[in-house]
């Protein structure tokens, strides 16, 4: 689910009646600005941008715009006054850490969203796999994307590739399946055969496992996950769900999994 | 085709662009007189599908200084923002140098190079 503020917009005006701004000044508003959270439309012509920044020649503001000194000392506030003003996003409070799904490479096969016990993945209405729950995903923790088997699932904050959105190669498709057989974790070819959509494979998840065997194969996966990578943050591992919750979600997600991959009627 | 517009992220919420990198190039931007787009952080306007997105996307030739072709395609594909592969040149800059950055952020001319399918080459 997308977070519902939009970020404070503002425009670096240097147009008619403002002066134009020394390189060093434009340089220290746009980083000041950009540390507040603010995008900024650095135009001779602002558009239908709300609030302007600049040095202007007579100062105060208009009907269809605020303007705002660039040289006022209170700079940071009157932007913060314009944020709330505009109802827009406060900077800093929303966390830097969420999947996004590579579409050219995710074939769908919903490991991920089984394997997640944070409820951050569903599926659209096409039954196409999205990220429905960003906020619930567990910051530094890159789990669900060591499980996908194709490399199509980034963090752009991730430190190394192909996570971060480097290149995937084939030595990373190697490495990524030699980490974790999430497939084999879960079950065999249990996907696999879903995907082909067969009788005999919906037969064989009908007989889904029980929750016993659901929290083993969780745990087993991210010890293995913790051991192998190394990136799994101890503090993820130790908030983890209740064996019980962790058995009740995964549950939820084999369901979510298989209502995704069933034949439609 | 009209010239291109210039998109700079300064990943405002990680430290994963190299601070000497990202402040070089903003500074140059800066003194180049060019006019462009800043944000504090595009994977934050993914994650709040920030208008602003849609209408970068849908507004012609654009030049992005931000990371990874393929981060930056997807991150406005989940905003429902799709890129031009066409139309769209990203410079990235966790492997680029500023100077190399800056030069093509301020090439008139296009290089398009946002990934596609599977095991394309990104520049």
């Amino acid at each position: 689910m997308a977070l519902s503020e939009s970020t404070l917009r503002v425009a670096l005006y240097e147009g008619t009646g403002a002066k134009s701004l020394s390189h060093e000044k434009r340089f220290e508003t746009l980083k000041q600005l950009l540390a507040q959270g603010c995008s900024v439309r650095r135009a001779a012509d602002p558009g239908d941008i709300a609030v302007w920044i600049g040095d202007f020649e007579s100062g105060g503001g208009s009907v269809e715009h605020t303007c705002i000194p660039v040289a006022q000392e209170g700079l940071s506030e009157a932007v913060e006054a314009s944020r709330k003003a505009a109802s827009a996003a406060p900077a800093g409070q929303w966390k830097p850490w969420f999947p996004v799904i590579d579409y050219d490479r995710c074939t769908n096969c919903m490991q991920c969203l089984s394997f997640c016990l944070f409820g951050v993945y569903g599926v659209d209405s096409d039954r196409k796999l999205q990220v429905q729950n960003q906020d619930n995903c567990k910051t530094n923790c890159p789990a669900c994307s060591r499980v996908c088997p194709e490399a199509a699932i980034l963090f752009p904050k991730y430190k190394a590739g192909p996570i971060n959105g480097d290149v995937v190669s084939d030595a990373d498709l190697e490495r990524e399946k030699m980490k974790v057989d999430i497939s084999a974790l879960l079950g065999g070819d249990v996907y696999s055969l879903l995907r082909e959509r067969t009788a005999k494979a919906q037969s064989r998840f009908s007989k889904e496992r029980d929750a016993d065997k659901a929290l083993a194969e969780r745990q087993k996966c991210l010890t293995k996950l913790a051991a192998l990578s190394a990136d799994i943050p101890p503090e993820v591992l130790a908030s983890l769900p209740s064996p019980e919750e962790i058995a009740r979600r995964a549950q939820e997600a084999a369901a979510k999994a298989r209502a995704a991959l069933a034949p439609e009627n | 085709m009209p010239a291109p517009r210039i998109l700079y992220c300064h990943c405002q919420y990680a430290q994963v662009l190299p601070k000497e990198v990202k402040d070089a190039v903003l500074k140059s931007l800066c003194e180049s007189g060019a006019e462009f787009e800043a944000v504090a952080d595009l994977c934050e306007l993914s994650a709040r599908r920030d208008p602003l997105l849609k209408e970068l996307a849908a507004g012609g030739p654009l030049k992005i200084a931000a990371c990874f072709p393929r981060a930056v395609k997807w991150l406005f594909a989940a905003a429902a923002s799709p890129l031009d592969a066409a139309a769209t040149q990203i410079c990235n800059l966790r492997v680029e140098s500023a100077e190399a950055a800056v030069a093509a952020l301020l090439d008139p001319s296009l290089s398009p190079n946002l990934p596609s399918g599977t095991n394309a080459p990104q520049k």
